[in-house]
């Protein structure tokens, strides 16, 4: 920023080009979205097929084997490609089965959450009245929560399991859901098409799964995508503080806090599994962005 | 103002009883006997007896809740079973501390975020532009723990510049409260970026162009306040998502604050110490979020008359 006409220059050229840049972006399927789709693709593939080839035992140990670097050879002369951790598990397979686990838990958290979200958003907008103001009410006050606090207070609670993540990461995510819902159906419910439907005789069960719905999905989808990379995350922060996924079933958060002690000797233990967890968590959002901009332009920026 | 400001204060209050209701519904979710639970099970019957009784467990829950609400009401959620005495004064004692990294947080937050989105905003679709908006993009979903870790692992262990935890001076405070501002910082630039283009496109904008006025005087005053306004809430939402990340930061940098506290009280089952820290983020909250309010009827006059 150096002088006012460079500012003039630099100002002006976003006017111009502001409407042709959002026509381009809203056609086609851009590497926005196809990079993050592969690199999504890859681990799912991994978190697949992965602990069926390399597979991971959690109460196995190999001692002879421990703290071996990435890229170094066990002493029967197999390569360790992340390395080892400090009772010799190969840090490859625990790697895989963390995608496992934190992808499952992810998925299943947003079918959980979404479903809660989807039913209290339409009987809110579509029915409105006090169902409105009870559940919009409710989920104000789940809004003053830091959704993390509470997701620590009921694992505090009702103690670690995988179920338990995923309830209490649904219980602590359904809002974002309902209020998007309840947005789109007020938006929707008194369109025409809807009326013509309602004047020929429609039950409110048929309006809303044949009018309301399918116009409810695109941002719901697109809240998903952007929402699964935050669920992962929360996941691997609940299971980092001991409050997630049991050690049975390591997910990424359990490997990264059991090489938190061993930051001096072995970096790779923790480094390796966060760097897995960011890529993905990375490219989440970024395909999320990137459908924002694509199905609904209004959402830009939020 | 009065109605509105009024109007407000009567929804914190309405939002902190909800706030309460639910730990207390959450804490009646216990599978089996809260005090044998807490107790462990060496204890006697007569202890478990004892705290029962002190818990309020042997009433009706509606009697409960009631209860709840009164000692809610006086802070008082009993003693400490790890730490003995009043599980509120331990929370309470360690607030500032939690305070401290919070604000450092949101304050580095504010001032980078605001100030890479002005910059990227004013030289959009230049590689200034893109370095910082992908820059914000990645660190966005970096999991701030991780982050933590790896700041220990390369600046902390390996060039030994900044201590890897605990607290008491400044250079304690830095990495902290880095990796905790770290995603803010990336939300801040974002809305501020798009806020910025936004507003450039207004007509008061092209007014006070006309009038000749020097584009330093269009951008800083006249743009950015109208930039600024959508920033004011999210940063009282942020507020709440940082205390929330504090404790997992806290942990992580064996910072002493009350996100600690809870987690440490978390495996000794301290539930007087762990409700108790969660009220007091909660009720900062919603002071910040009422404040916030507050402050965004003054700043947009439209807000007040919408109901």
């Amino acid at each position: 920023m150096t002088g006012g006409t460079e500012l003039i220059e630099t100002v002006a050229a976003p006017m111009a080009d502001a409407v042709p840049e959002r026509v381009r972006r809203g056609r086609g399927w851009g590497p926005r979205i196809w990079i993050p789709l592969v690199v999504v693709a890859f681990y799912v593939l991994a978190a697949i097929f992965g602990p069926m080839i390399v597979t991971f035992d959690p109460v196995a140990t190999d001692t002879a084997n421990r703290l071996l670097p990435p890229l170094s050879h066990r002493d029967d002369g197999s390569l360790v490609l992340f390395g080892t951790d400090q009772v010799g598990q190969d840090l490859l397979a625990q790697t895989m089965q963390g995608a496992r686990v934190s992808m499952l838990v992810g998925v299943a958290t947003l079918l959980l959450a979404g479903f809660i979200g989807v039913v209290v958003g339409v009987v809110s907008g579509y029915f409105g009245r006090w169902a409105d103001a009870v559940l919009m009410r409710v989920a104000d006050i789940q809004l003053t929560f830091p959704g993390i606090l509470l997701a620590i207070l009921i694992a505090a609670v009702i103690g670690q399991s995988v179920l338990n993540v995923v309830l209490i990461l649904a219980i602590s995510g359904w809002v974002t859901f309902a209020r998007v819902t309840r947005g789109q159906v007020l938006a929707t419910k008194n369109r025409e098409y809807v009326d013509a439907t309602r004047t020929l005789g429609a039950s409110n069960w048929h309006i809303i799964r044949t009018c309301i719905l399918p116009a409810c999905t695109a941002p719901i989808l697109v809240i998903a995508t952007l929402d699964i990379g935050s669920v992962i995350l929360a996941e691997a922060a609940l299971s980092f503080l001991g409050l997630g996924t049991p050690a049975s079933t390591p997910s990424w958060g359990v490997t990264i806090a059991n090489g938190r002690n061993l930051l001096s000797s072995a970096w790779w233990v923790s480094t390796i599994p966060g760097i897995c967890l960011a890529i993905l968590v990375v490219s989440f959002g970024i395909l999320g962005d990137a459908l924002r901009d694509r199905f609904d332009p209004k959402m830009k920026g939020i | 103002m009065v109605a509105y400001i009024v109007r407000r204060l009567l929804f914190a209050a309405f939002v902190m009883w909800g706030a309460v209701t639910i730990v207390f519904i959450v804490l009646r979710m216990v599978p089996g006997d809260p005090a044998l639970v807490m107790l462990g099970p060496d204890a006697s019957p007569d202890e478990i007896a004892a705290l029962r009784e002190s818990l309020g467990l042997t009433e009706p829950i509606p009697q409960q809740y009631l209860h709840y609400l009164a000692s809610s009401v006086r802070l008082d959620f009993g003693d400490s079973i790890r730490l003995g005495g009043d599980a509120m004064g331990h929370v309470l004692e360690r607030m500032p501390m939690t305070i401290q990294l919070s604000v450092a947080a949101l304050m580095f937050a504010v001032v980078f975020g605001i100030g890479f989105g002005i910059v990227a905003a004013l030289r959009v679709n230049t590689w200034a532009d893109r370095v910082i908006t992908v820059t914000s993009l990645v660190t966005h979903s970096l999991p701030s723990f991780w982050v933590g870790l790896v700041l220990i692992l390369m600046l902390a262990r390996g060039l030994q510049l900044l201590p890897s935890g605990g607290a008491g001076s400044f250079a304690h405070l830095l990495l902290p409260a880095f990796a905790l501002a770290l995603p803010f910082t990336a939300m801040v630039m974002r809305l501020t970026r798009s806020g910025l283009l936004e507003v450039i496109n207004e007509g008061y904008i092209a007014t006070a162009r006309s009038k000749g006025l020097s584009e330093r005087v269009v951008i800083f005053p006249h743009a950015i306040r109208n930039a600024l306004i959508p920033i004011v809430t999210v940063v009282g939402l942020y507020f709440g998502a940082i205390l929330g990340g504090t404790v997992v930061i806290e942990t992580v940098f064996a910072w002493p604050g009350v996100g600690r506290l809870i987690v440490d009280s978390i495996g000794f089952r301290d539930y007087g110490v762990v409700q108790s820290g969660i009220l007091v983020i909660a009720a900062i909250f919603v002071m910040i979020n009422l404040i916030v309010d507050i402050l965004y009827g003054y700043l947009d006059p439209r807000v007040r008359l919408a109901r």
